[in-house]
């Protein structure tokens, strides 16, 4: 159950970026999650109420952007998206790529009153 | 409540003991509830229909752009630099519980530790029973517990190599929490990461749990002694495991009989 720590992570930035905006509390969050990300975003809504309870984003919205995974295969060129880690080239079938988008794990912004 | 123990009290957190020792210290941990400020004077009664919504145009968005594991990396990268400094090669060793990492390390250090001079962590979420097995062989040993955690963070390990005193030209073992999931989110600073499968877990581990066997850069199969009463083939696991990593590089063993072990301790004293 990785996400809480996760969890705890966002709490921290929002926690670090509202004081240093000198706000009081953040009305919105947005989230950008890469589906290679290794997070499961049910268990992170899961945790997220017990993990945002008595902080800065209590009663924030919490907007997740899910980024889908890229690849770029390194025999061939051919750039394709990707769901598992261990999804071939679908041109070549070669399992030797790069991974282009798809791992991100970002705060991405806050809105703060 | 703390991201690593899950719970709401520093005395659940990680600790951080060595075998017959009976003073153990508490890891410096960052406990982000430490930062909470709580101010009552804030609340809006929700009863008050009558206050304005002033603070609607104060709205101010700020642009973050922060990575969520920044922290674990920073310290990762910090962890990493004092290795290099001190030329010590530092190995994450990650599986499921049960794998045989610990017999794993303990043949390994018996047959090498007068060959190379070995430092172990060892992370478990109870127990010092593995820091005693290893402290039985006279190789220096710290046991982070996690409690409820699931995996090592990089203070963890940073607090721990601080404590153990490692040594200039050594090896630094760091044996994680049994668990295939958790672990591979967290970068502990370490050279290589070595992730330990066994015979017995069946040949579709490595597509059912990607995210590990993509971060790593050696696979050990263990327990090929078994692979008799087994129905598995271990080309099968490694072309599971290579679909998911091409550049994975394998050893195949048995931590019991010794079988393999040579090609093991080649690479990790060439």
């Amino acid at each position: 159950m990785h996400e809480l720590s996760i969890a705890l992570g966002i709490v921290k930035i929002a926690e670090d970026e509202t004081a240093k905006a000198k706000a009081k509390k953040v009305s919105k969050i947005e989230l950008e999650i890469g589906v290679l990300s290794g997070v499961e975003l049910d268990s992170l809504n899961f945790i997220w109420e017990s993990a945002i309870k008595d902080t800065v984003l209590e009663f924030a919205e919490k907007e997740i952007i899910v980024i889908k995974g890229k690849g770029k295969c390194v025999d061939c060129d051919t750039e394709f998206e990707m769901e598992n880690l261990y999804d071939p080239c679908p041109y070549c079938q070669s399992y030797f790529k790069g991974i282009l988008q798809g791992k991100e794990l970002r705060v991405k912004a806050l809105e703060v009153i | 409540m703390c991201g690593t123990c899950g719970c709401g009290t520093e005395d659940n957190g990680p600790v951080i003991s060595k075998p017959g020792e009976e003073h153990h210290s508490h890891g410096e941990h960052h406990h982000h509830h430490d930062g909470h400020s709580h101010s009552h004077g804030d609340h809006h009664h929700h009863d008050d229909h009558s206050h304005t919504h002033e603070h609607d145009h104060n709205h101010k968005v700020l642009k973050i752009e922060q990575d969520i594991l920044k922290n674990n990396q920073l310290l990762a990268a910090r962890n990493r630099g004092y290795f290099e400094a001190k030329n010590i090669f530092a190995l994450n060793l990650v599986s499921s519980p049960g794998s045989g990492k610990t017999t794993l390390l303990e043949r390994t250090l018996t047959d090498l530790k007068d060959q190379i001079s070995f430092y172990v962590i060892e992370g478990d979420q109870q127990t010092l029973n593995d820091a005693n097995r290893i402290a039985a062989l006279d190789v220096p040993v710290i046991q982070i517990n996690t409690g409820k955690g699931c995996h090592l963070e990089s203070d963890m390990v940073f607090e721990a190599v601080k404590q153990l005193n490692v040594k200039e030209n050594s090896v630094l073992m760091i044996e994680n929490v049994g668990n295939l999931v958790c672990p591979s989110m967290f970068d502990l600073g370490e050279n290589k990461r070595v992730v330990i499968i066994s015979t017995t877990e069946g040949e579709d581990k490595p597509i059912k749990y990607p995210d590990m066997f993509h971060t790593s850069d050696i696979c050990i199969i263990n327990k090929i002694d078994l692979l008799p009463y087994v129905n598995v083939n271990v080309e099968n696991i490694k072309k599971y495991a290579l679909q998911v990593n091409p550049k994975l590089q394998f050893f195949e063993v048995s931590a019991t009989t010794g079988k393999g072990m040579e090609a093991w301790y080649k690479w990790l004293a060439p």
